[in-house]
């Protein structure tokens, strides 16, 4: 199966198989009113399997969004048709209304406009808690 | 411009500072006088949203024994909380009025959001099942007083381990210490959570064993924490009325402890322990209410920058 490639836009390669649907929800690529295309457990030297994403239109994706949900993903820029630049993906140590505390108890749950934020906690496990109420990140 | 420094967290506070806390509070305890006047023209503001007696009291007399003066809000419902106000919009208000902020908030987090948008130091008075470091101030204070040391010690924590605020920061601040194992003593549904097993115990190493039994570990503590199951953490009554006795210290079963054994209890009580025991002189948690004023005057006037010599 073949995809045509992009002259301008994002292109999110090697994404974890898998993860590709959820990382379209999470970045909210629905709404941008742009050309999306998904292509979902493509053969891959590195992964055996991956997902790739592929955006027609220069568009800014939320790399803290990216390094939550699959941290080792890249993501590359193409402009006329040439790959200009490659961004590497981390985990962020901070996570700014990119998920919400579900912790009923949390300060989150009533206070006017504050925003969510996750502080990284454990790298190893890619585990985010919320800095409030210390509640952990539910599954991504 | 000067920083502005809040106690949320018992971890706020490093071993260094948590040591010179203790030995201000027992200046204090032995020279009351030297500090009478040292908070003189300051004000505390004590804020608190949640019902209160021993916290807010202490927090008052605190600061009235340093020379200070108080301003209070004690009923979240008959404040402009209740008109629906937010914790950052209170906190700065409040900051016109007052040097200093203690605050009980019901909500997880609330304090860090105070602190956050304040102009004066914020002191965490309790937010929700989350932190509650001055109590943990009072813990340190008793034990070290009761006992004479932090390090080499098995501290057993009973009860509501899960929402129990007062159990995490100890656990916190007696982590730091050389020796420590914690005894967790609970039933099922009111285990630890995982992310103080994960972040403090498992991180640091610590030595702790789980169980339901409050008679097996018993002759092998140097203290037993008891804590209140909270009817105000359940969303549910069913739970909290099948859960409230789990466990009862009664004179027969503390008659197994060690004879220098210490029984701490953040208080209230309701029935977790019986009143026959506070006749044993290895309940400590009267002494440690008392304890509690000491070590809020020594973290005020660290807050507020003020040095008695």
């Amino acid at each position: 199966m073949n995809v045509d490639s992009i002259q301008n836009g994002i292109v999110i390669d090697h994404i974890t198989a898998g993860c590709g649907l959820l990382l379209y929800e999470q970045l909210d690529l629905g709404s941008l009113g742009v050309p999306v295309a998904m292509m979902l457990g493509v053969s891959s030297r590195k992964l055996r399997k991956k997902d790739i994403i592929k955006i027609d239109a220069p568009v800014n994706v939320n790399t803290d969004v990216i390094g939550f949900v699959d941290p080792g993903a890249t993501v590359n820029v193409i402009r006329d048709g040439v790959l200009v630049e490659k961004r590497t993906i981390e985990m962020p140590e901070r996570l700014v209304d990119v998920i919400k505390c579900k912790n009923p108890r949390c300060i989150t749950s009533c206070e006017q406009e504050l925003p969510h934020v996750f502080r990284l906690s454990d790298k190893e496990r890619g585990e985010y808690r919320c800095v409030y109420c210390d509640t952990k990140a539910e599954t991504k | 411009m000067k920083s502005i420094r809040s106690v949320i967290d018992i971890l706020d506070l490093s071993t260094d500072e948590l040591e010179g806390l203790i030995n201000v509070a027992l200046d204090i305890i032995e020279h009351p006088d030297k500090y009478a006047d040292a908070c003189r023209r300051k004000k505390l503001a004590t804020l608190f949203f949640e019902p209160s007696t021993r916290t807010r009291m202490s927090f008052e007399a605190a600061m009235y024994e340093l020379g200070g003066n108080v301003i209070s809000m004690t009923d979240g419902a008959t404040s402009s909380a209740s008109k629906g106000e937010s914790v950052a919009d209170t906190a700065k208000i409040v900051s016109c009025y007052a040097d200093i902020i203690a605050m009980r908030h019901p909500k997880e987090g609330a304090a860090l959001v105070a602190a956050q948008n304040a102009s004066v130091p914020v002191i965490n008075a309790g937010d929700g099942g989350h932190c509650h470091p001055t109590q943990t101030l009072a813990d340190l204070l008793t034990i070290r007083r009761e006992l004479g040391r932090f390090s080499d010690l098995t501290v057993g924590l009973c009860g509501d381990l899960k929402f129990g605020r007062t159990v995490h920061s100890l656990i916190g601040a007696m982590s730091r210490y050389p020796g420590v194992r914690f005894v967790l003593i609970s039933p099922d549904e009111l285990r630890l959570p995982d992310y103080v097993k994960n972040d403090i115990l498992d991180r640091c190493g610590i030595p702790y064993t789980e169980t339901a039994s409050l008679d097996d570990p018993m002759p092998e503590l140097d203290v037993l924490y008891m804590t209140r199951v909270q009817r105000e953490r359940f969303f549910n009554e069913e739970d909290y009325v099948r859960l409230k006795d789990s466990y009862v210290l009664t004179p027969e079963k503390l008659a197994r402890a060690r004879r220098d054994m210490r029984v701490l209890h953040p208080l209230p009580r309701v029935n977790e322990i019986s009143v026959a025991v506070d006749r044993d002189p290895r309940a400590a948690y009267f002494r440690e209410a008392a304890n509690g004023k000491y070590m809020r005057m020594a973290l005020i006037l660290m807050l507020l920058g003020i040095e008695v010599r």
